[in-house]
Parts: C-alpha cells; structure tokens; sequence
C-alpha cells in the first residue's frame, strides 16, 4: 500500500507548496481550490476545460508510458503534437480540401499519426543505432517544430491581408463534432479511450508488451532471451510520437477554439508533451491508472485556467487579483514540478519497507 | 564587422560556457543532472528580480547563483539520498525552475532594469577562467581525483575514504552556482531586459548535449561553446542579411542533434570520457567491490 500513500503525500506536498505561495498573493487557499473545482466539474465551460486537457494529455501520456515503460526517454512529445497538428492542417487546406469529412476525418487522423511518428523517428533511430542520447535529441525536435511552426504561419501559410498570422480556417467537413453545449471534441476523446484500452491490452497480454517490460526491466536479460532492444526502442519511440500526433490532429480540428494554425506554437501544444509526461510517472506506468492521472492532472489545469478569469472574485484587492490571474497557470506548473519531483523522490519508499515502532528499544 | 561577429560568438557561447561546466563537474561525481534548463530560467528571473528590487546588480548575481545552488539541492537530495530516477528527477527540476521563473517574472515584464546593464567582457573572460581553471582542478588536485574516483566507482572510492555523497552534493551544487551564475549573465548582460516568457529558449538543454560533445572535459567544452556560440550567432547575422529568422533559429537545435550524432560516434570508438557510474546511484549497501 505504500503505493497509493506516496502518491497521497506528493499530491499533499504539491498542494501545501501551492498553497504557500497563494498565501502571498494574500487570497485563502481554501477558496481557491473550491473555486477552482467546484466550477471545473459543475459549469459547462469549467467541463470544457477539462475536456480539453483530457484528451491531448491522456493520448499523450499514453504513448509516453510505453516508452517509459521501456526506459526509453521521449520528452518529444511537444513535438510530435505540433507535427500533427501541422500535418492534419497541410491535409485539409492543401491535399484533399473538397473531399467529404467521412473521408477527410479519417485520412487528417492517420497522416496526423505518421507525422508525430516521423517527427520521432530520427532520435530513435540514434539511439538504437548509436546509443544517443534521445532527451536530448527528442528536446531538440520539439524546438525545431515551433520555428517550423513559426515558419509556415509567418510565411507560406499565412492567411493574407489579416492582422495576426495565421493559416485559412479548416473547412467545415474536417471539423470534428463536439457534444452539445461543451467544447469536447468527441471523435478523439474516443480514440484516446481506445488508444489507453488497446495499449492496457498489448502491455499485458502480448509479446511485444512483455519484450517492452523486459527491455526496461532488465535489458542485459532481454538481450539473453534474444529480445531485440533496438526493435523496442523503435517500437515504443514511434508510437508514442503517433499517439502525441494524433493529439494534435484533436487540437487543430477539434477545438472549436483553434479549427487553424496561429500566432504561436503555444497555443496549440500548451505543453502538454510535458504534462503529460506528468500524467504518465503519477500512473505509475499503469494504463489504466492514466484515465485517474489525466483527469486529476486536467482538474488542475482547468482550475488553473478557471482561476484566471475569477481571480477577482477571490483576491481582496484588484491588484492582486491581477497578479494572481497573470501567475494562475504557472502555480499550476509548479504544481505540477513539485509533484513529480516528490512522486520521484518517493520510489525509495516503496522499495523499502518502512515500520513505526512506538516506545520499543532499538533492535534489529 | 568580423570583429562584431566575433563578439557575438563569444558572447553566445560565454552563457553556455558556464553551464557547461557547472554541469560537466556534476556528471563527473556521477550525477546527471537535466534541471539545467530550469535553473537557467529561474537564475536569471531571480537577478533580474533582485536587481529590480535592490538597484544593485551584484545582489542580483548572488540571488541567482544561491538559487541555482537551492534548485540543485533538490535535484541532489532526490537523486543522491533518495536513489530517485535522475531523468525523471531532472526533468521535474526543469519544470518546477521554469514555473518559479515565470512565477517571479510576471510582475517584471516590461519593467527596465533601475542600473545599466552590466558589461560582458568581465563575463566572458571569467567564464574562460573557470573553465581552465576547472579543469586544472580537475586533473591536476586532489579535490579533481576524488570528484573522478566518484564518478567512475564510487565503490572503491568509498573505500578508499572519500565521502561519496558528499563529493556528488557538492559537485551537483556546484553545476547549480554555474548555471545560476549563467542566468545571471542572462538577464543582466547579454540580454538585459524582462519579456513575457523570456526562457533560456533550450540553451539548457545544449549545455547538456555540450558536455557530452565536450567528453567531459572544461577545456574541450570552451571549444564546444563557442562551436555554439557560432551557430547562435550565425543566426543573427544571416538574418541581417535577409533570409528567413524562423528556419535560421532552428539552426542550434539541428546543429544539437548532430554534434550528438558526432559525439556519440566518437565516444564509442575511443571509449573514453563518459563517467562510468553516471546516472546510477550509489546505494551503499548494495555496493560490490
């Protein structure tokens, strides 16, 4: 059980350090949370938000567990998202813009995968080839796609004779339906549920599932057994690259509030190719554990995102409302630094196992 | 004109200089650290805070190098005492340096620095220093044969009585002081202004892909910065003279990859230079000697 008590005292710590720093912006923590919660799961847009994050963190997160799974390190889903995104964009403006949307849809989601795979597809080549380094080289690509990003939306992409840049808008048939009165895009929320059941199915029941637990477990006995680690790291680097990019075909086509590329790379990812690398260590690498650690996660970005725009509601003076609505996301990401810092910290203790003796003599 | 470039050059590889051996010392004794990113940000929006707050651009430089120091103790006690996963540790230590830095930043955007910006030639020349001098440490002392013996077996240092763990805490502090000096050169020197979000825009990450380029070695990473400092500046330039800002930044990055490509090649040819225990930690009573 000392499991679910690490995880317990890294969300308290998280929380404690959270509220701290509310402490100086002079506002009650205990107002903000229930804010913060209360209309993330009880308002209509609050559930939008949270839908939002969801879905990009859980089909990220998804495929960032295989990998880790495997001791394999992509911190590119950053990334493999935009790529994604960039390639359902390039599909519906440039490729096949008057096909029907029973056919576009489809086509958006499977170049989106390969686009995310392919972005990942050099790193996990050096590393199964030359044992380099992929945190670094996967880093470097996310890098690479924001200037490629910045690129086609300042340059050849860029929707003429208007103020900001941005590309032309999707057209209607490849945008995705979302249910009614919210902004969750349905079609990929379906698919990330697919994507966290199908990948629960292949890590515990299939040979390949078993060779990726190997190769991370113990990759000296893996090459024993004739497991091929260059296969795995191949394996896991280009699906969890695939998964990331169809996260971004979710947001460019099924955000009602993207439906194009714009102004900044930022907006579409978010970061959430890193927070879902938060997702996937708070599940402990447990597929299902995801749909808990996304939701949790999500709840505290939504609530970040909520505390923005009610700040005013809460802090006693404007100013700090002010300050407060300008920090709300970054208290979110540390939040979240925190968190995994003590969920990492936190590995010792279930390794051991710690006893409390009260009054017994020392003895071994 | 080529006097200006080359300013530029050693003004873009000076920052990455320090990071660099800030880290290359950490590695070292074992401990890889990946918080560089996140120490960089935070050094630099805590000596831009210090020197909003104080009017004095000295206290901003201790306030980042205490907090580079601070951060990196996290790192240390996770990775060091807790045996914790160092990717995973290093990766949140980024995050968390990045929130704090944003957190203390808000409230400065667009805010002018209240002193002028400080120079960068006493940067650039100490930041050469430190490196020779680090390595001289390093090869040369008996502080540099332990900071080794750590890094390659900490077993058999152990027995022979050096203080494992406290030759990693202070070697990955060390690495925290460096990179936090370097957001001090930062925000103050090199680019004395507050943006929204201004970040360390991935120069962390190339200190880390730069000491594996540099085979851990201060004096090959004064080489290996300026290499970058290159790329970086090369930018700039190219820019000036009109082709496209976006495709040019990706330059460092791309050059990244390769140097790492090239790096990687190298070292498993000579096999020399990576620290044989780094990234493991030293359980004691697990050790076999």
């Amino acid at each position: 059980m000392l499991v679910v008590e690490t995880i317990a005292f890294s969300i308290a710590i998280s929380f404690i350090t959270m509220s701290c720093i509310l402490a100086c912006f002079s506002v009650n923590p205990l107002t903000v949370y229930a804010t913060m919660f209360f209309r993330a799961l009880g308002t209509s847009y609050g559930l939008s938000f949270l839908g939002l994050e969801f879905i990009p963190l859980l089909l990220c997160s998804t495929g960032l567990l295989v990998a880790f799974r495997a001791k394999v390190w992509n911190i590119g889903a950053e990334g493999q998202l935009l790529m994604g995104a960039i390639a359902a964009t390039w599909l519906a403006l440039y490729v096949m813009p008057e096909a029907p949307g029973f056919m576009l849809i489809p086509c958006m989601f499977i170049t989106g995968f390969l686009a995310g795979s392919a972005w990942a597809f050099l790193p996990a080549l050096l590393r199964a080839k030359l044992n380099v380094n992929e945190v670094i080289t996967t880093l470097m690509m996310n890098y690479i796609a924001m200037e490629l990003f910045n690129y086609l939306v300042q340059g050849p992409w860029r929707r003429s004779a208007y103020l900001f840049p941005e590309t032309e808008e999707l057209p209607e048939q490849a945008q995705l339906p979302v249910i009614p009165g919210t902004s969750v895009h349905y079609p990929t929320l379906a698919i990330a549920i697919g994507a966290v059941f199908l990948v629960a199915v292949m890590m515990w029941k299939t040979k390949i599932g078993y060779e990726v637990k190997l190769v991370g477990d113990n990759p000296e006995a893996a090459r024993q057994a004739g497991v091929s680690t260059q296969k795995i790291v191949m394996f896991t680097m280009l699906l969890s690259g695939g998964l990331a990019g169809l996260a971004g075909v979710g947001e460019v086509a099924g955000n009602p509030a993207h439906h194009k590329l714009y102004y900044s790379p930022e907006i579409i990812s978010a970061g959430r190719g890193y927070t879902a690398i938060i997702v996937a260590w708070l599940s402990r690498l447990n597929p299902l554990g995801l749909f808990i650690s996304a939701f949790f996660i999500s709840l505290m970005l939504a609530g970040g995102s909520i505390l923005k725009t009610a700040s005013f509601g809460i802090a006693p003076t404007p100013e700090s409302a002010r300050a407060l609505a300008n920090a709300a996301h970054e208290l979110v990401g540390i939040f979240n630094g925190v968190m995994l810092l003590c969920l990492v910290a936190g590995e010792l203790l279930t390794r051991y196992k710690i006893t409390l003796r009260w009054g017994g003599r020392g003895e071994l | 004109m080529s006097f200006e470039i080359l300013m530029e050059i050693l003004k873009a590889g000076t920052l990455l200089l320090f990071g660099t051996v800030g880290e290359i010392y950490a590695e070292r004794s074992g401990v890889m650290n990946l918080g560089v990113e996140g120490m960089l940000a935070a050094g630099a929006a805590a000596a831009y805070a210090m020197t909003v707050a104080s009017e004095s651009p000295w206290l901003g430089i201790i306030a980042a190098c205490l907090t580079g120091i601070a951060l990196s103790l996290i790192h240390a006690f996770t990775s060091i005492s807790l045996y914790a996963n160092q990717v995973v540790s290093g990766l949140a230590l980024c995050m968390l340096g990045i929130g704090v830095s944003r957190l203390i930043g808000s409230p400065l955007v667009g805010k002018p620095l209240p002193v002028q910006a400080l120079p960068t030639e006493p940067f650039v020349i100490s930041a050469i220093v430190i490196a020779v001098v680090a390595w001289a440490v390093l090869n040369n002392t008996k502080i540099g044969l332990a900071i080794r013996a750590v890094g390659d077996d900490p077993a058999t240092a152990d027995a022979a009585g050096i203080n494992v763990i406290l030759v990693r805490y202070a070697c990955v502090c060390f690495g925290g002081l460096m990179t936090g000096l370097a957001g001090a050169y930062l925000s103050l020197s090199y680019m004395p202004f507050w943006a929204e979000k201004l970040t360390a825009g991935g120069r962390g990450w190339i200190v880390i892909a730069l000491v594996i380029f540099a085979a851990w070695s201060p004096i090959r990473a004064i080489f290996g910065a300026y290499l970058f400092g290159c790329a970086e500046a090369l930018t700039f330039s190219l820019q000036r003279l009109g082709m496209n800002p976006y495709l040019l930044k990706m330059l460092p990055y791309g050059a990244t990859i390769f140097v790492m490509f090239v790096g990687a090649s190298e070292v498993m040819r000579k096999k020399i230079g990576a620290p044989a225990a780094l990234g493991k930690p030293y359980i004691r009573e697990e050790r076999v000697i």
